[in-house]
């Protein structure tokens, strides 16, 4: 630690302090006052909380924002469908993208530059372009339905657009290299000899790898998660292009309430509840988990 | 033989799940017909048509400007950031500027934006400013998410060097300010370069916080594109994307060649 570097350059903590405090948590805050506030036509559509009228002193303050949600299945229904396609995709994610990272991780170093710099491209290229070149291949029309009629499996195109396993198939492919990246860091350090060790000293492929690979890839794997999980929990965009009506997503929601009904203090309730509801758990896991990693070294 | 057969299988298996996507694009840039999936016969038309549409050049413009003054902004408060956590110990509730410059990581980008847009409306009623929304209600925002993803690099870095060094210059009596610019600053300038990559790409990439904050003449190219493909396809965008992987190949092999040149020296 440098000592009196307070006195000399307190503009060194303060500008980026006094910037989230203005631009990050005073926004959140605002947005909890809206949520408990009464809605109401007008400009903004919600009524101040404190308010001197005829009547004097007012507070018009409500948790009815929140009863509302909370008793209607249908915002119910969205967060567990959020919940269920961050966990589904985090999932299909690591299946997918473990053997990848690990091949590429024990290939050859002149081959495993080429195979890294495979795996950066469609990571730095346009989120949303890659999400539109799968709205592309899903067409009635489109190449995929087109092979099918044509090795004979099926013989009209069927719709694979605008349902809720597209929207996996969307998510999984934008977030797979953001799983591959991190394994791969891991299991690059990996001394491959542990392997050879494990198999000389007798032990099958599979215990080789529950007990030796599994456990030191850990963090890449939490890592990775984490890289999958927090963004697909509040994902508007891929919903919106690829998915239909069958299942609503939490994101879709407050951007509908917000744009279409321009209901604030519905769409604030909703941000609010979704705070505590989905990105808390996330905050507690990676508390605990530091705190185990801790323990452990 | 049984091993390697899978592991190629496995790896072809992958690269073309992660490649089909965009070669078809790439491929059908190419169609001459204004539906995007029937093959008519090979054109530039849609690269024509790209070149002449000024709300998407215009969009582009838009984007590289906010995109540039973003990563700038953030990178430098970044810094500031990642220094102050590691290395200065009076910091006036620590624990509460660590919650505010690590959790707009993990807060999804849909209440980030509609908590500014809130924000950006209630402060031009009580104070007038900002007056409208538009280019700089987006810069501010995209600093706001950006400053977080340069902190967490810089931080990394700077925990992870030797402080030994910096201790040494107090000790040989440099002041403390100098400690920071001929010290420490040279030690992590590439962290620093990078975190100015991944805040532009950042901002480069963002739609939803961007469609929240944007106002009239404000439109990025995320935006555009975005209103072009909502409800359809566009062989515009087809052609929009095939320029961008281009590009993006392009940076990629460049800066493996720098680095394997790099190795050999």
């Amino acid at each position: 630690m440098i000592k009196n570097f307070k006195k000399q350059n307190v503009w060194f903590v303060f500008t980026p302090y006094l910037w989230l405090v203005l631009f990050f948590f005073v926004p959140l805050a605002l947005i909890f006052k809206i949520s408990i506030s009464v809605s109401e036509w007008g400009m903004p559509p919600y009524r101040d909380l404190f308010s001197l009228s005829e009547n004097g002193f007012e507070i018009n303050s409500t948790l009815g924002n929140y009863f509302f949600i909370f008793s209607d299945p249908f915002y119910i229904r969205s967060y567990l469908n959020s919940l269920s396609l961050a966990f589904t995709s985090t999932l299909l994610c690591l299946l997918i993208g473990y053997p990848i990272a690990f091949y590429v991780a024990k290939s050859k170093t002149s081959i495993r530059n080429i195979l890294l710099i495979m795996l950066i491209i469609p990571f730095w290229s346009s989120f949303l372009l890659r999400v539109y070149a799968w709205k592309v291949l899903l067409q009635g029309s489109g190449i995929i339905n087109s092979i099918l009629i044509h090795i004979g499996l099926i013989s009209e195109p069927i719709s694979m657009l605008h349902n809720h396993y597209a929207v996996i198939l969307g998510v999984v492919y934008t977030y797979l290299p953001f799983m591959i990246l991190p394994l791969y860091g891991y299991l690059v350090k990996f001394d491959l000899n542990l392997i050879d060790a494990s198999n000389d000293l007798g032990a099958k492929p599979l215990n080789t790898f529950v007990k030796v690979i599994l456990p030191l890839s850990l963090p890449g794997i939490v890592a990775g998660s984490m890289l999958v999980f927090i963004p697909v929990v509040g994902e508007y965009i891929i919903p919106e292009m690829l998915g239909g009506s069958d299942k609503l997503y939490f994101g879709k929601i407050i951007w509908d309430e917000f744009f279409v009904n321009r209901d604030w203090p519905i769409a604030s309730a909703l941000a609010m509840s979704g705070i505590v509801i989905l990105v808390f758990p996330i905050i507690i896991f990676q508390l605990m988990y530091a705190k185990y990693n801790f323990k452990n070294e | 033989m049984n091993k390697l057969f899978f592991k190629i299988l496995t790896l072809t298996i992958g690269f073309s799940f992660l490649y089909f996507p965009i070669l078809t694009l790439i491929a059908y840039s190419f169609n001459d017909n204004k539906r995007v999936m029937v093959w008519k016969g090979f054109s530039f038309r849609w690269y024509k048509e790209l070149f002449h549409n000024e709300q998407i050049l215009e969009a582009f413009y838009t984007s590289l400007k906010i995109a540039s003054l973003s990563a700038t902004f953030a990178t430098v408060m970044g810094v500031m950031i990642g220094f102050s956590l590691t290395r200065i110990s009076k910091i006036p509730a620590r624990p509460f500027f660590i919650f505010l410059s690590s959790s707009p990581l993990v807060m999804p980008e849909i209440i980030l934006g509609l908590s500014l847009l809130l924000f950006f409306i209630s402060s031009n009623h009580i104070i007038g400013f900002p007056s409208s929304k538009g280019q700089l209600t987006v810069l501010i925002s995209h600093i706001t998410f950006s400053v977080a993803f340069v902190a967490v690099i810089i931080q990394s870095r700077l925990s992870s060097y030797d402080k030994n060094i910096e201790e040494a210059a107090q000790d040989l009596g440099t002041i403390p300010n100098m400690i920071f610019w001929k010290v420490t600053a040279p030690v992590i300038l590439p962290a620093i370069l990078s975190g100015w990559l991944l805040a532009f790409t950042l901002s480069l990439d963002d739609l939803v916080v961007a469609s929240f904050t944007t106002g009239p003449g404000a439109n990025t190219l995320p935006i555009v594109v975005f209103s072009k493909v909502r409800l359809g396809l566009s062989p515009e965008v087809n052609a929009l994307s095939a320029i961008i992987m281009l590009i993006v190949i392009l940076a990629a092999i460049s800066i493996y060649l720098i680095n394997r040149s790099n190795i050999k020296k």
